[in-house]
C-alpha cells in the first residue's frame, strides 16, 4: 500500500467498533434500559447510510458536476429540513412546519456555503464537490440542531406562556411586542450549543472534522484553521437560520389583527 | 357604548347584543358552555364573524391593538409576562392607588408574582385593565377566588366606573351577583347565547338600544346584500 499519511482501515477494523455498539445492546437488555433494539436499529443505520454516502461522495467527487453537485445540495438541505420539522413538540400545522424547516436551513446554508466557497476556499471550480458537499454537510448538521432548538422553544413557549403573551396583547401591545421576550429566549437557545462549543473546543474537546483530518495526515495547524473556519461558518449559519426559522413561526403564530393563533399549531 | 352585530366564532352561535354607556350585562352559564369563548371573541383575541362597534366605531376599522385598548378583558386566569408585579404597571403610582381601593396592600408591588395570592393577582390584573381606561370592560368571573369583603370592593369599584360611562360584560356563577351588578342577564349554553332576564323593559333605555341595533344591523345586510 502507498504511503498516504493515514491508516487505512479494513472492515475487520470496524468489526471493533461495531461489537462495542453490541455491547452497549447487551447492556441494554441487562439493565432493561428499553433500548437495545434501537441502539441496534441506529448503528445499522449508521453504517448503511454512511456506506452510501461514501458511494455518492466517490462518484460525485470523480465527476465534478455542477448538476450533480447541485442535486446533493438539494436533497441534503431537504432531509436537514425535514429533521427539523421533525423535532418539533408542538409543530405549526400544514406545509409550515417543514416549509420553515427546509426554507430557514436552504437560506442559511446556501448563504454561508457560498460566503466560504467564493471567499475563504475559492476551489477551482467553485463548486468543486471535494470542498462544497463536506462543508455543506458540516454546516447543515449542526445548524439543524441550532434551528431546531430555537423553533421547539418558540412554539411550546408560546403555548405555556399564552396567558403571559395575551395579557400584554390585550393591554394594546403588537404582537412583537408581545412575542419578543419569547423571541430573544429561542434565539438564545438556538445559539447557546455553538457559543459553548466554542467556549469549550480545543480545552475539553477536540472537534471531530479537526480529528479527521489529523488521522487523515494533515498537519494539527492545518486543520485547526480549517476546524475554525467551519465553526464560525456553523456560527453564522445558526444565526441566520435561527433568525429566519424564528422570526417566520412568531409570524405564523401571530395574525394581521394581533391575535395569537395557537390554532396554527398542530399536533 | 358596546355593541354587538352577529358576533359568531367557533363553539358559539351567532348573537347580537348591545351594552349601553354605564350598563352592566351579566352572563350566565354552565362551565364549558361558551363564556369565555364569547369573551374572547368580543376582546378579539380569537377569529371571529359578525362585527363588533364601541362608540359606534367598528372594530374592523381599528386595528387589534387600538380596539383592546378600547375594549379591556381581564381573564379568569390573567397572564403575568415578568417575574416582578410592579414590572407589569407603568404608572405605578396610579396602580397603587388603585388596588388598595380594592384591598391589596402597596407592598404587594414590590413582590414576585409567584408571592401574590391568587386574589390578589385576579385584582391586580382588575386595576392593570383599568389603568388603559377602556370604554368597555370584559370580566371573566373577576371574583371568583375572592372572599366577600374583597369582592364587595371590586363591584364598588366597577360600579362606581359604571357612574363614569364604562360598559361592562361580567360572567358569573353568582346570581346574587349577577342581580346586584346588571341590568340585563345573557345567558350562554352550548354556545347559544339568550336574554334571561332584562330589567332595562322598565326604562325601555337598554331594549330601545337593542331594537335600534338589530334595525341597523337588517339595514346594513340588506345593503350587503344588495
Amino acid at each position: 500500500m502507498p504511503d498516504t499519511g493515514y491508516i487505512a482501515l479494513g472492515y475487520g477494523d470496524l468489526a471493533v467498533g461495531a461489537a462495542l455498539i453490541v455491547f452497549d445492546a447487551a447492556l441494554s437488555l441487562y439493565l432493561r434500559l428499553g433500548l437495545a433494539r434501537q441502539i441496534l436499529v441506529a448503528g445499522v443505520r449508521m453504517a448503511v447510510q454512511l456506506g452510501i454516502m461514501g458511494m455518492v461522495l466517490t462518484s460525485l467527487f470523480a465527476m465534478v458536476s455542477p448538476l450533480l453537485t447541485g442535486l446533493a445540495a438539494v436533497v441534503m438541505i431537504g432531509f436537514a429540513g425535514m429533521e427539523v420539522a421533525q423535532r418539533q413538540d408542538k409543530p405549526l400545522s400544514g406545509p409550515w412546519n417543514w416549509g420553515v424547516g427546509i426554507g430557514s436551513m436552504t437560506l442559511s446554508t446556501i448563504l454561508v456555503t457560498a460566503l466560504a466557497l467564493t471567499t475563504a476556499l475559492r476551489p477551482d471550480p467553485w463548486y468543486a464537490p471535494h470542498y462544497a458537499i463536506p462543508l455543506m454537510g458540516m454546516i447543515l448538521g449542526n445548524t439543524m440542531t441550532g434551528v431546531a432548538l430555537g423553533l421547539n422553544v418558540l412554539t411550546s413557549g408560546a403555548v405555556a406562556g399564552r396567558a403571559a403573551i395575551e395579557a400584554q396583547l390585550m393591554l394594546g401591545a403588537q404582537r412583537w411586542q408581545a412575542l419578543s421576550p419569547l423571541v430573544r429566549k429561542s434565539l438564545r437557545t438556538a445559539l447557546t450549543p455553538i457559543v459553548n462549543t466554542m467556549a469549550a473546543t480545543g480545552i475539553i474537546s477536540l472537534p471531530g472534522m479537526m480529528t479527521g483530518q489529523i488521522l487523515g495526515g494533515v498537519p494539527p495547524e492545518e486543520a485547526v484553521k480549517y476546524q475554525v473556519l467551519i465553526l464560525s461558518l456553523v456560527a453564522g449559519a445558526i444565526g441566520i437560520g435561527a433568525v429566519a426559522a424564528v422570526l417566520v413561526a412568531a409570524w405564523r403564530l401571530t395574525d394581521h389583527r394581533h391575535r395569537l393563533r395557537l390554532d396554527r399549531l398542530g399536533r | 357604548m358596546l355593541r354587538v352585530r352577529d358576533l359568531a366564532r367557533n363553539g358559539l352561535q351567532p348573537c347580537s347584543f348591545a351594552v349601553g354607556k354605564g350598563e352592566c350585562v351579566a352572563v350566565r352559564g354552565a362551565s364549558g358552555a361558551g363564556k369565555t369563548l364569547l369573551m374572547r371573541a368580543l376582546a378579539d383575541l380569537d377569529p371571529s364573524q359578525g362585527e363588533v362597534y364601541v362608540d359606534g366605531v367598528a372594530r374592523s376599522f381599528m386595528t387589534g391593538p387600538e380596539w383592546r385598548r378600547k375594549v379591556g378583558y381581564v381573564p379568569a386566569e390573567p397572564g403575568w409576562w415578568s417575574e416582578r408585579i410592579a414590572d407589569h404597571f407603568p404608572d405605578p403610582d396610579k396602580a397603587v392607588r388603585l388596588a388598595q381601593s380594592l384591598g391589596v396592600a402597596a407592598e404587594v408591588f414590590g413582590r414576585l408574582v409567584s408571592e401574590a395570592s391568587t386574589g390578589e393577582r385576579l385584582r391586580l390584573a382588575l386595576v392593570r385593565a383599568l389603568l388603559t381606561d377602556p370604554a368597555a370592560l370584559l370580566l371573566d368571573e373577576p371574583t371568583a377566588a375572592l372572599d366577600q369583603a374583597s369582592t364587595a370592593r371590586v363591584e364598588a369599584l366597577i360600579a362606581e366606573r359604571l357612574g363614569n360611562g364604562l360598559c361592562v360584560v361580567w360572567t358569573t356563577h353568582d346570581t346574587g351577583q349577577a342581580e346586584r351588578m346588571a341590568s340585563r342577564i345573557l345567558t350562554v349554553e352550548a354556545g347559544v347565547i339568550s336574554v334571561e332576564r332584562d330589567d332595562s323593559l322598565v326604562n325601555h333605555t337598554a331594549q330601545a338600544t337593542i331594537e335600534v341595533a338589530a334595525k341597523q344591523a337588517e339595514a346594513c345586510d340588506r345593503r350587503e346584500r344588495i
